[in-house]
Order: C-alpha cells, then sequence, then structure tokens
C-alpha cells in the first residue's frame, strides 16, 4: 500500500476541517469584532473547497477515465458561464453548437486516449480555423474579428488550458511508481488553492500597494509576493509526493502560483469589462464553476509543459 | 379572492407540497416522463429560478411571459414545482405543436397544452372562452401574450387576450413571468440548442382594476414583466 497518497488527503482533509471549525466558531461571534462579510465570505468558500476535494477524490478513486470526464464537465460548464456572459449574435449560433457538442468532448477524448499529438493541437488550430469559417459563412459580418475572438478565448481558457489538468496524471506514466500521475494531479490543485489561500491571507494581513485598483482592489504587491513565497515554501516541502526532486519542485509551486494570480487577475478584468461580480447563475451575488477555477485554468497548461521537461529529460 | 391567496402565498415552497394531488393524478405514465423531461429541460436550459415577491400556490393563475423560443414553453412548466405543474396548461399554438407525432405526444400528454390555432380564429369560440372553459375551477394556464416569437430579445406589443382572459374571470391572478436568455439557447429559425445559461423569474401577481381601459391595462402587463428582467 502507497502511504503517500492517503497523507496528501489526510493532510488536507486535516487543514479543512480545521479551517471549517474555525469559521464557525467566528461565525458564532458576532460582537468579536470581526467583519461579518469577510467571515460569510471565508465560509463560502470553505463549502466550495470541500466539494473540490470530494469531487476530485472521489473521480480519483474511481481512475484515470473518471477524472478525465470530470474535468470535462467542469470545462463544459465553465465555457457555458463564459458564453452566456459574452455577447454573441444569431450568427455566432451554430459556430456555437459545434464548439460545446463538438470541440469540448473531443478535446477530452483525446487526452483520455493521450494523444498528445492531437489535442494539443486541436482546439488552437482546428478548432481556431473552423470557428472563423462557421461564423463567416453564416454571412453576419458585423464586429466580426470582435465575436470570434470571444468565441475562441472562451474555448481556450475553459477548454485547452484546462484539459491539461487531466492530462498530468498520464505524464509519470513509465516511472515505475503507479500512484504518481494521480499524485501529481492533486499537487497541482493544492498548490494552486493553497497560493489562492496564500495570497488572500498575505494581502489581509499585510497589504498597502494595490496592482491593478481598477480590476481588484484586493490584490496587492504584498499579498501577491506573501502569497508567492509562502507557497512556494510549502511547495517544496511538499516535493516527496511529486515525482520531481527539491528544486523542481520549488521552481514548479513558484510558476504555478505566479499563474495562477495571473489567471484570477485576467478573469476578474472580464469580469469587470462586462460589469459583474460573478460568473455563474445570470443572477448576483451567487459565484459560478468558472470563479473558482480561474487560476487552475491559467495554471495547468504551465504546469503540464514544465513537468513535461522535468519528466522526459 | 385575491387577499386569501396573497397569504397562502407566504408559506415556503416545501409546505404547499400536497400529496393528496398524486392520489388525484389522471396520467400516472405522462407524468414520470414529464418529470424527467422538466429536469432534463432545466440541465439543458441551465435555468435559475427565482421567486420575487410570489411564492408557488396551487390557486387559479395565468402566468404570463416574454416569448422568444420554442422551449419557453417546457422551461417555464418546468421551472414550476411538481404539484403545480399538475395543475396548469400552457396555451400553444396549434401550427406548431400539433405537427409530428413527438411534438403531438409531448403538447397534448405530456405539458396538456391546450392548442389554439392561431390562423383561424371563430368569432363565436374565441380562444379565450376556449382557456376558460377548459380550466375550470382548478387549473391554471401559462401564456404568452406578445403571440409570437420575438427575433430580437426585446419584448413586442402585448395581445388583447390576457385583457378579456380577466374581464371575464378578474379572480384569477396573473403572474408576470421573464424569460431570460432563451433567445440564444435555441434562436427563432435554429433546430439546434446552445446550451448557455438561462433565468426564469416569477414576480408579483396582478389583477385588472375596476374599469381600467384596455390599452393601459395591457401596457402595465408589459412592463410587469420587463421590469423582472432587473429585479
Amino acid at each position: 500500500m502507497d502511504w503517500k497518497m492517503p497523507t496528501l488527503v489526510g493532510g488536507v482533509l486535516t487543514i479543512l476541517a480545521a479551517a471549517t471549525a474555525a469559521g464557525q466558531i467566528l461565525k458564532r461571534q458576532p460582537d468579536a469584532g470581526l467583519n461579518s462579510a469577510a467571515v460569510q465570505t471565508f465560509n463560502l468558500r470553505m463549502r466550495a473547497w470541500w466539494l473540490m476535494c470530494s469531487l476530485l477524490a472521489a473521480a480519483m478513486l474511481l481512475g484515470n477515465t473518471a477524472t478525465v470526464i470530470l474535468f470535462g464537465l467542469i470545462s463544459f460548464w465553465a465555457l457555458r458561464e463564459f458564453i452566456t456572459l459574452t455577447p454573441t449574435r444569431l450568427g455566432d449560433h451554430r459556430a456555437l453548437f459545434w464548439v460545446f457538442f463538438a470541440f469540448t468532448p473531443a478535446q477530452f477524448v483525446m487526452v483520455g486516449l493521450q494523444y498528445y499529438e492531437v489535442y494539443s493541437v486541436l482546439i488552437p488550430v482546428y478548432a481556431f480555423l473552423f470557428i472563423l469559417a462557421r461564423v463567416a459563412f453564416s454571412g453576419d459580418y458585423k464586429r466580426f474579428l470582435e465575436r470570434t475572438a470571444k468565441i475562441q478565448a472562451g474555448l481556450l481558457i475553459c477548454v485547452y488550458c484546462l484539459s491539461h489538468a487531466p492530462a498530468l496524471m498520464y505524464l509519470p506514466a513509465k516511472r515505475p511508481d503507479p500512484g504518481a500521475g494521480a499524485r501529481l494531479l492533486f499537487f497541482f490543485v493544492l498548490i494552486v488553492q493553497l497560493g489562492d489561500a496564500m495570497q488572500y491571507l498575505a494581502g489581509k494581513l499585510f497589504g498597502r500597494r494595490v496592482i491593478a485598483p481598477t480590476i481588484s482592489p484586493n490584490k496587492t504587491w504584498e499579498g501577491l509576493l506573501g502569497g508567492v513565497g509562502a507557497t512556494t515554501l510549502l511547495g517544496t516541502a511538499l516535493y516527496w509526493a511529486t515525482p520531481f526532486q527539491v528544486w523542481q519542485a520549488a521552481i514548479m509551486s513558484l510558476v504555478i502560483t505566479l499563474m495562477g494570480f495571473a489567471g484570477s487577475i485576467t478573469m476578474s478584468a472580464i469580469k469587470r469589462d462586462r460589469g459583474v461580480k460573478d460568473y455563474g447563475t445570470l443572477v448576483e451575488g451567487h459565484s459560478g464553476v468558472l470563479d473558482r477555477i480561474d487560476s487552475i485554468c491559467f495554471a495547468a497548461p504551465v504546469c503540464y509543459h514544465l513537468s513535461r521537461l522535468f519528466l522526459m529529460s | 379572492m385575491p387577499l386569501s391567496g396573497s397569504l397562502v402565498a407566504r408559506r415556503s415552497p416545501w409546505q404547499t407540497w400536497d400529496w393528496s394531488l398524486l392520489a388525484s393524478l389522471e396520467r400516472p405514465g405522462s407524468m414520470v416522463t414529464g418529470t424527467l423531461l422538466a429536469a432534463m429541460a432545466r440541465i439543458l436550459s441551465g435555468a435559475s429560478v427565482r421567486w420575487i415577491d410570489c411564492q408557488p400556490d396551487t390557486c387559479q393563475r395565468v402566468y404570463f411571459a416574454n416569448h422568444t423560443s420554442h422551449l419557453d414553453m417546457l422551461v417555464v412548466w418546468s421551472a414550476l414545482p411538481l404539484a403545480i405543474r399538475a395543475l396548469t396548461r400552457p396555451v400553444a399554438a396549434k401550427d406548431y405543436w400539433d405537427k409530428g407525432r413527438i411534438r403531438r405526444y409531448m403538447a397534448t400528454k405530456i405539458f396538456d397544452a391546450m392548442l389554439i390555432d392561431r390562423k383561424d380564429i371563430k368569432v363565436h369560440q374565441s380562444p379565450v372562452d376556449v382557456m376558460l372553459r377548459e380550466i375550470g375551477n382548478t387549473k391554471s394556464l401559462i401564456v404568452f401574450p406578445e403571440g409570437s416569437r420575438s427575433t430580437n430579445g426585446e419584448i413586442g406589443e402585448f395581445k388583447s387576450g390576457l385583457y378579456y382572459l380577466s374581464k371575464k374571470r378578474p379572480d384569477l391572478e396573473l403572474v408576470p413571468v421573464h424569460i431570460d436568455n432563451m433567445n440564444r439557447i435555441l434562436p427563432r429559425g435554429e433546430f439546434l440548442p446552445v446550451p448557455l445559461l438561462s433565468c426564469i423569474t416569477f414576480g408579483p401577481p396582478m389583477w385588472l382594476e375596476p374599469g381600467e381601459p384596455k390599452v393601459s391595462f395591457l401596457e402595465r402587463a408589459r412592463t410587469a414583466v420587463t421590469r423582472l428582467k432587473d429585479a
């Protein structure tokens, strides 16, 4: 029996349980001088993490195929949220149909079959060209480049980028250790989430200089540096769970956290432009799937290519 | 009558669930199909359902909604809780829903829809009279007062049916319903849906005021639907 995966999962569950308990205690003390909205946000975030953790654990127990399917469904839902908030015209309808029902499933089938040569170009080349041509066929040329670019961006971020996360599982396949693939994926998701949490924490404690006040007043240089530093240390300490050496795990954690930050600030910029606070339902105040996975989307392809470099050389 | 209606409406949705209704169902087979179809429609249309100053209730109502897509009838119907759905009959165009075996089966057996012939309206057998006769003293209606689907997502002028309906039965609660984004999921002229998210909003009930002129009533009803978009 492999001891690494249970240790990793057990550690995460312990931290989640402790944080959840803390959140519930804070909720029951309204006079402690704490910002009740912040406590509520914290508790909601904890619920999202429990959900994420249990879904991921269940899928991994069921095997690689189940995990690929889970990520496929998440991609589909995220793309749904993205396109819902993007103004499209009638002329885009049929292109969108193929984007949702042909390219998105095909991408994940190719990841599951490990056809790297196919899934690395399917969307950036073939879907890219298809969308342009299909919209042109519809005869509606108004704001043509703008409309097609929006669909392409949605497909690239929500489907292409995210599909590299389950692809991580197949990377260490040729090594003697059979559980290494699942652990690499778990490590990746954990570091992204830790990065988010640490940046939030460091921002609350030391945050002074806001990076882009027009996009997000909560993201500060102090939060970014503190969060990235802390997560890199934690990630390096977890090197035993990965197929990497110590220095590789350190670089990996650093890059993942930086990309995660880039993802969340980029998706915030898109939301600002559309005048909404959250993706998800059209109703204010409910955050969607895309709000939770924005940093994963950006970090996944970079983590994948770096792992490929480390493991194949 | 209206007053007691709004008092009952204060209960939460699960309290309005009446199990005795299940025993009184006329068509148990199509009920199962209907529940499955409703669940599918909810997933496909990604519909979030909101009740604003209004609660699900089994009292007699006329739900009137904006019309942008063939799926409208299905999603409004599926947004209602099961017990209410069993008591609610959509009003639909005969020229679309009577075409082909599947559509006819869905319209007559599952939705229990009232099919109205838009091309051949008889004076002595007006659609409003047919609707009122069919609902009796128990059932509710879903109507689309614009008469046909809008092409650009804007809400068009309301036809006068809603006015005559409430003039003849002033006790019926008129519930405005706003369907958001459905015109992008299945637009007019398309047959394959794109699975975006939509939102169904039920608003506060209204009634025809005594002596209210037709034009101003229809405009008031239209505003009641429009207002729900950003509510």
